[in-house]
């Protein structure tokens, strides 16, 4: 993903933040698809991810996924802050960690992956 | 007319965050592919400004709101474990639908999906309510951003779609019950 300085938007605000958010959203989506599979085909993960008791390995899922999320949204705004970022690329990766997100909290697609 | 405390905070989960949040879309949508759909009006006054932001923001606040509520308030209640040899389970919502395959799937699939997949709602929103505070109207002038920002708003309308159709099904077929009492009307 390159970053390019030059040519900012007509109101003067890089796309830089923007690029930030989303692709900090989508890698929150991946790391939830990601942890909701391992936490299910793990029981090892599952009763690591075990935070809160009443709540089971959900606890840990989300607590990680948004631990996750919110660092790589701060680590990726503070990297390209003041710049203009390739956005094609930027969608890309998000929507790829969007959609991973979303098939991997599907049972079945869970199920078919651990070969049930 | 009596309510018991956990029928009330399962109503407020479902209808009182998730519903108001899930009815907020098409308002939201429209608005966000209003005004940054090319061609549309160069600015937005103040007033349209400070709406959208507090509209977004009530989104996200429920969207929060929705999903810390599902899995800290009601999801232990759901999850219960019953002690040994009890034959009735209708205070024990999972093993209830465990009991029977007939009811099964409805905790395998239904519930195991809507609990992870709910939270992708607010995480989107998040994002979709920052970039269109920060960039406003001259979000038009980033196409890529703007296809972003309304595909994680759909995104976030589906899975909280996912979570609210499984959620009415499962509190049909195992409702969340018990806690203490709270009569409403008395009857004559």
């Amino acid at each position: 993903m390159s970053a390019i300085r030059a040519g900012q938007d007509p109101e003067g605000i890089p796309n830089g933040p923007g690029a930030a958010a989303i692709l900090g959203a989508g890698i929150g989506c991946g790391a939830l698809g990601c942890l909701a599979f391992a936490g299910d085909a793990s029981p090892a993960v599952g009763k690591l991810l075990n935070f809160y008791n009443p709540v089971g390995t959900l606890s840990g899922v989300t607590t990680v996924t948004i631990i996750v999320w919110l660092a790589s949204w701060f680590a990726l705004g503070r990297l390209w802050g003041n710049k203009n970022i390739a956005m094609g690329a930027v969608n890309i990766v998000a929507f790829a960690s969007l959609a991973i997100g979303l098939l991997l909290t599907f049972p079945p697609f869970m199920d078919l992956l651990q070969g049930k | 007319m009596e309510i018991t405390t956990r029928d009330l905070l399962t109503v407020l989960h479902g209808m009182g965050f998730g519903a108001l949040f899930m009815l907020a879309f098409s308002g939201a949508l429209a608005e966000l592919y209003r005004i940054s759909a090319p061609g549309a009006p160069s600015s937005m006054s103040t007033r349209e400004q400070g709406l959208l932001a507090f509209y977004l923001a009530a989104m996200v606040i429920l969207a929060w709101l929705t999903v810390f509520s599902g899995a800290y308030l009601i999801y232990p209640w759901y999850r219960a474990v019953p002690p040994a040899g009890l034959t009735d389970l209708s205070d024990y919502p999972r093993r209830l639908l465990l009991s029977s395959g007939k009811t099964s799937e409805w905790h395998n699939v239904g519930m195991e999906w809507k609990e992870h997949v709910a939270w992708v709602a607010p995480i989107a929103m998040t994002m979709v309510a920052y970039v269109a505070m920060k960039y406003r109207r001259s979000i038009a002038q980033h196409r890529n951003m703007r296809v972003a920002v309304l595909t994680f708003a759909v995104a976030a309308f589906l899975a909280t779609g996912v979570a609210g159709t499984f959620g009415a099904f499962l509190n049909k077929y195992a409702p969340v019950r018990g806690g203490a009492v709270i009569t409403l009307m008395q009857g004559k």
